[in-house]
């Protein structure tokens, strides 16, 4: 034990963190030759079919944007998308492979995962099995999960365009990013992906519900569907939207703890990826390694606190006669006093408290929002975790490509302050940042604290917002403040015993999911096209170096200010309170 | 004039991302999966006969005092619904958790601290194991049920019992129905 914490837990986190890099790495390059229109061992196969849409779309791939023509190419399209999925959900009765006869979704429950999965936020209002039919699965939900993620990654490519670019109006074209990023990223990575955990157990089939007459003589309805072709994407595109209800903690998701590595890699592999992505296309290695320096330096010490407090426990438990005291067996040892004490409220065995600590912090460092275990049931500062991470915005690791603008926002605010504090003019990676690029950051940065603080004030003051409350006391408030926070920052994970499929969630969570995504978006694009026509400014004497260890802490720092001084006061009311009266016993 | 030049590209991409990833991504997934993992594509369903009478990934409801008993289960109506998954959601310090613990304590009829796994209702209502401890505390109760040694209830267990992934990953657990199935006599 060191901090609370077993030695078994330390390997599993630091497996799990190398795993992530020695993929990581790889990726990274791989993605900056695909960005870059290089030749990749995938062009033999996917370059014909890129010219092909090309050519259907009507685009051509070689004509470059500005940043307003590239931001309506973005609303353009995730309005098609989201035309599209409300019509598939709102229609789904009358669809094909509906073998349970699923009813179409009510208008305000369409409109919520409509805005949910175009904003790559996957809050699931809806309950997957008894929901959903395979084809609003696959051909509605599926298809978002990737096209979403795509939009981000896209977005990503042209702001390092804007900072590398000179005296130019012109950040790339939109169509070839979007089909790039699918075609050659997404699609491959989720084949393997789902093929790996349809060897685990995860199911994929278009049979109709089984039912099983158990050992006790009752019948058991088994949902089944077309799972791991899904998973496979809602993992890799930072998306989390469950097939079932339950989300990553079902069995059929996520059957062993084998699965639950692949998944927890697939959650933040892609974004960490984008670092050296990053590295490579501004042709400085250093730049990409601080800044996943920096995300690395926030995720491991939250995933340990989590982990930390969890296996703490409950003690309202232990006074009514739980043992929860951790058992450890060496290596694949299970002796019969093996167990994995701790609070197991709402985890599943196989994963026990480190499994589910650790999949907790990085679903909501990176905005994946799936779960593998019930972060309501938490311990109130093991729920702290996975809602702070939210609340940086993000920018840990964070979504695909949406991650990583929102953190190099955050680098530029940093360049401000730390070009303030010394009185010189701020620099990053030779580009001057001038008020325009601060308004713009500003805006991305604060836009959803507002939302997130706004939209629970209005839920926990109105009849309608606090008729949806589980829990009683501060959990209750916890659990709406965890939803506008999800929803703002697009994230998708909640404190589920909120009743959210309610007219009023419905409408005020998809508003916020809806703003907080292109209330980031477009004032990222702002930026791109306004560094873009700057001239690049050469190293000086006076230049802050921002690959420095020292620059990674002033990052590190005006991140966590930003978070913590914003939410302080709202967190004291849930969680804090939460924990002071569970010890008061 | 933006808009409309952009309108084409926007729902001409659409569709094909839809034919794409949401047509033969999914198909393509189905067949290589169902191709070389069948059983497992399909559920892992155990038959008796012709009968389908469960899941190896599916947790089952079990009262009577000579079956192995898993994790609580939150699901609605009744517990280990497998067509509506659900956890609890139950707060630190909602009454009602203590409540379902006590109850579950009560029902065990064992004396002393019982493993908190066995107390606590799984994330997804449906969770096929327990943890080592949990399995041990009930091998008095199902011998004496079934009018067998307590050795033979722990070879069931035993049977069923996986350690850790590769030594390392996860938690050591208890397939419930696996040793039900065993001390049934319907697996050997």
């Amino acid at each position: 034990m060191w901090l609370g914490i077993t030695a078994s837990a330390w390997v599993q986190l630091a497996l799990y963190m190398c795993v992530l890099t020695a993929l990581a790495v790889p990726l990274g390059g791989y993605m900056a030759r695909v960005f870059s229109g290089e030749r990749t061992v995938l062009t033999a196969i996917f370059g014909p079919v890129e010219r092909l849409i090309h050519r259907l779309c009507g685009v051509n791939s070689v004509e470059e944007m500005t940043w307003k023509t590239y931001a309506v190419a973005v609303i353009l399209f995730s309005l098609t998308g989201f035309v599209l999925l409300f019509g598939l959900l709102v229609g789904q009765g009358v669809l094909p492979l509906n073998p349970q006869h699923l009813p179409g979704l009510t208008p305000d429950l369409a409109f919520n995962t409509a805005v949910s999965f175009i904003t790559n936020t996957n809050w699931q209002s809806y309950g997957g099995e008894t929901t959903l039919s395979y084809f609003s699965q696959m051909v509605g939900l599926t298809v978002q999960n990737f096209v979403s993620a795509a939009v981000g990654m896209a977005v990503l490519v042209a702001l390092i365009r804007g900072l590398t670019r000179h005296s130019t109006d012109r950040l790339g074209n939109f169509w070839t990013d979007l089909v790039r990023a699918n075609l050659y990223i997404l699609l491959p990575l989720s084949l393997i992906v789902a093929v790996a955990l349809g060897g685990l157990g995860v199911i994929q089939t278009f049979d109709s519900y089984a039912t099983a007459r158990t050992l006790e003589g009752r019948d058991q309805v088994i949902a089944l569907g077309p799972v791991a072709s899904q998973e496979a994407i809602k993992m890799l595109g930072t998306n989390g939207g469950g097939f079932f209800n339950t989300n990553s903690a079902h069995p059929f998701e996520n059957p062993t703890p084998f699965s639950n590595l692949i998944e927890m890699v697939s959650i933040l592999l892609i974004p960490a990826a984008l670092c050296f992505t990053f590295g490579k296309m501004v042709g400085d290695r250093r730049q990409g390694v601080a800044i996943f320096a920096a995300m690395t330096l926030v995720f491991v010490p939250f995933a340990a606190a989590a982990i930390g407090f969890e296996q703490a426990g409950n003690p309202h438990l232990v006074a009514a006669g739980a043992d929860p005291t951790t058992a450890q067996a060496g290596g694949n040892m299970a002796p019969a006093t093996a167990q994995a004490g701790g609070n197991m409220e709402g985890k599943e065995t196989r994963f026990g408290i480190v499994n589910s600590a650790i999949w907790a912090a990085a679903t909501t460092a990176a905005s994946n929002g799936s779960v593998n275990a019930m972060h309501d049931s938490f311990t109130p500062l093991g729920g702290l975790v996975p809602m702070l991470l939210m609340k940086f915005g993000e920018v840990i690791y964070g979504g695909a490509g949406s991650g990583l603008y929102g953190m190099l926002v955050f680098v530029i605010l940093t360049v401000f302050i730390a070009g303030l504090m010394v009185g010189r003019t701020p620099e990053y990676l030779g580009k001057k940042i001038g008020g325009y690029e601060i308004k713009m950051a500003s805006i991305a940065v604060l836009l959803p604290c507002a939302l997130v603080l706004g939209a629970t004030a209005l839920a926990v003051v109105t009849p309608l917002g606090k008729a949806g409350i589980f829990n009683p006391g501060a959990q209750g408030f916890s659990e709406v403040l965890y939803a506008f926070t999800s929803a703002a920052n697009n994230n998708g994970s909640a404190f589920a015993g909120l009743s959210a499929n309610t007219p009023f969630y419905n409408t005020l969570l998809a508003l916020c999911m809806l703003f907080g995504r292109f209330f980031v978006l477009l004032p990222v694009l702002a930026i791109a096209g306004s560094l873009a026509a700057k001239k690049a400014v050469p190293v000086s004497a006076g230049t802050l170096p921002t690959h420095t260890p020292l620059f990674v802490a002033i990052l590190i720092g005006v991140i966590l200010l930003i978070g913590v001084l914003t939410y302080a006061p709202a967190l004291a009311l849930g969680p804090v309170i939460e924990h002071l009266n569970m010890i008061k016993g | 004039m933006l808009l409309i030049t952009h309108l084409r590209p926007a729902l001409v991409s659409m569709g094909l991302f839809t034919l794409l990833c949401g047509g033969l991504y999914p198909l393509a997934t189905t067949g290589i999966v169902q191709g070389l993992f069948a059983d497992k594509a399909k559920g892992s369903l155990i038959r008796d006969g012709q009968t389908v009478i469960g899941s190896r990934l599916i947790g089952q409801n079990f009262t009577q005092p000579g079956y192995l008993w898993g994790r609580l289960s939150a699901t609605g109506p009744a517990p280990y619904n497998a067509g509506a998954s659900s956890g609890s959601n139950y707060g630190v310090n909602n009454p009602a958790l203590v409540t379902a613990a006590q109850g579950r304590i009560e029902a065990l009829g064992v004396t002393g601290p019982v493993p908190v796994d066995l107390i606590t209702a799984s994330g997804s209502g449906l969770d096929p194991h327990i943890s080592p401890a949990a399995a041990e505390i009930q091998v008095p109760r199902i011998a004496s049920a079934r009018g067998v040694t307590p050795e033979q209830v722990r070879a069931a267990i035993h049977a069923a019992t996986e350690g850790r992934s590769f030594g390392i990953l996860g938690e050591p657990r208890v397939n419930v129905l696996e040793v039900n199935l065993r001390l049934d006599g319907k697996i050997k």
